[in-house]
């Protein structure tokens, strides 16, 4: 690389950012709910205080059912790519700070080193008040061998993992998102 | 509470340096319960992180791009055209790139029912657009120029004019939703969302700049502005690892 140009830098999504983002091609459908395999995914976005934050949005990146990402670097034979299936998610959180995806467990995914990790919803979430959007991890609570032998959460402390194993509740799942305070979920650097 | 081992041997503060702005700026209240206080996990680049989304041009009607075409008549106020290239940081442009914006009216109000500033409502300007970058990364927008407004941050608080863009690049760790301002803005030194920035060659790279080439005769003033986009964090991370 001979050059290298500085990067744009970050700024908040403000309050208003359903007017660009909450729109009509971008939905929290990653497949159809008619989707014999589709999952609801339930959660609600809360603050510091514990107080729910109704102008945030999340969004949702995975692999297919089978684990494989719709994306150029993914250029393995297997698994396959899924005719349809693009892998984002994007609700808001409007709803006194619940969002809603409904979408299919992706399959297992490569680890840079080899190994496998357990199937994961990488998550972003952008709100008033975020200067740049904070990135987590969803996990499947019916995973209990993979999730163990999984490179991040098997690192990570009790306290830390819990939260980002998804709790299944109403035939769905239910992953809350706090902030910060008591029981905060844990956000990533990647 | 358990004691928590340390991930991945190390940890880095959520005040880390790089281009973006922390997450806790006590300046901007918004942060102060909102902003995640513990340090951020550092997990390396796998797949997940590599890869992201991409749309295609089915996505897009042909009159997103032009904010003033989307209703009756003309929203009020000064027509312009913002218009620029999406790069990566080696300088290479970035088609295909799914580009979206929203912002203000001109008089500084926008269309949301949380919006409470008393200035009007414009009927023919909703504030929303977008487009994807041609086979040489440019985008391209014809709107209105945004109007300031009072945002109560703290007393006689006023944001710059702006337009919020959101962009994903080639992958999850390029994701960026960021603000475009305007050159010569006299409320950049009292605003706290833009001095977040630390860096001050950082906040100048988002001070879009006049264009009398972007500029149309009798028509629109042109604002250049092009954007950036790479892996976030500042910690040098392994090549992306393909299979």
């Amino acid at each position: 690389m001979t050059e290298s140009l500085g990067l744009s830098p970050s700024q908040t999504a403000g309050p208003y950012l359903s007017i660009g983002l909450l729109r009509d091609v971008i939905t929290p459908h990653v497949v159809d709910p008619a989707d014999p395999r589709a999952i609801r995914i339930r959660g609600t976005l809360l603050d510091g205080a514990g107080a729910p934050v109704p102008d945030g949005m999340i969004e949702t990146w995975q692999a297919n059912a089978a684990g494989r990402y719709n994306h150029p670097v993914d250029d393995r034979a297997e698994p396959a790519l899924e005719e349809g299936f693009l892998g984002l998610g994007r609700s808001g959180t409007v709803d006194a700070g619940r969002f809603e995806i409904v979408t299919v467990k992706p399959g297992a995914v490569p680890w840079p080193d080899g190994g496998m990790q357990a199937p994961h919803l990488e998550v972003g979430v952008f709100a008033r008040g975020l200067l740049k959007h904070a990135v987590t991890r969803l996990y499947f609570p019916d995973e209990e061998e993979a999730n163990a032998a999984d490179p991040v959460l098997s690192r990570l402390g009790e306290a830390a993992r819990s939260t980002l194993v998804a709790v299944a509740e109403d035939g769905g799942l239910r992953f809350d998102i706090r902030l910060q305070g008591p029981g905060h979920t844990t956000f990533f650097a990647v | 509470m358990p004691v928590e081992q340390r991930p991945f041997a190390e940890v880095i503060d959520a005040e880390r340096e790089g281009p973006d702005p922390p997450f806790d700026y006590h300046d901007y209240v918004g942060t102060r319960l909102r902003a995640p206080k513990e340090p951020l996990v550092i997990i390396p680049s796998t797949l997940t992180e590599v890869t992201g989304p991409a749309y295609g041009e089915s996505a897009i009607g042909p009159l997103d791009n032009d904010l003033t075409r989307q209703h009756r008549g003309q929203p009020l106020g000064e027509r312009i055209v913002v218009s620029g290239r999406v790069l990566g940081q080696d300088g290479r442009p970035l088609p295909g790139q799914l580009v979206e914006v929203w912002q203000a009216n001109a008089a500084g109000r926008y269309l949301h029912a949380v919006d409470t500033h008393d200035a009007p409502l414009d009927p023919n300007f909703s504030g929303a657009g977008r487009c994807l970058t041609d086979d040489d990364g440019w985008y391209r927008f014809t709107t209105v120029k945004p109007g300031s407004y009072p945002w109560k941050n703290h007393h006689n608080a006023w944001r710059p004019n702006h337009i919020h863009f959101s962009l994903f690049g080639r992958a999850f760790t390029e994701r960026l939703v960021t603000q475009m301002y305007f050159p010569g803005d006299p409320l950049f030194e009292y605003d706290p969302i833009f001095n977040s920035i630390r860096d001050e060659q950082a906040r100048e790279r988002l001070i879009s700049r006049f264009d009398l080439e972007l500029t149309e005769p009798e028509w629109a003033l042109g604002y250049r502005w092009d954007i950036v986009l790479g892996g976030r964090d500042a910690t040098p991370l392994e090549e992306p690892h393909h299979d």
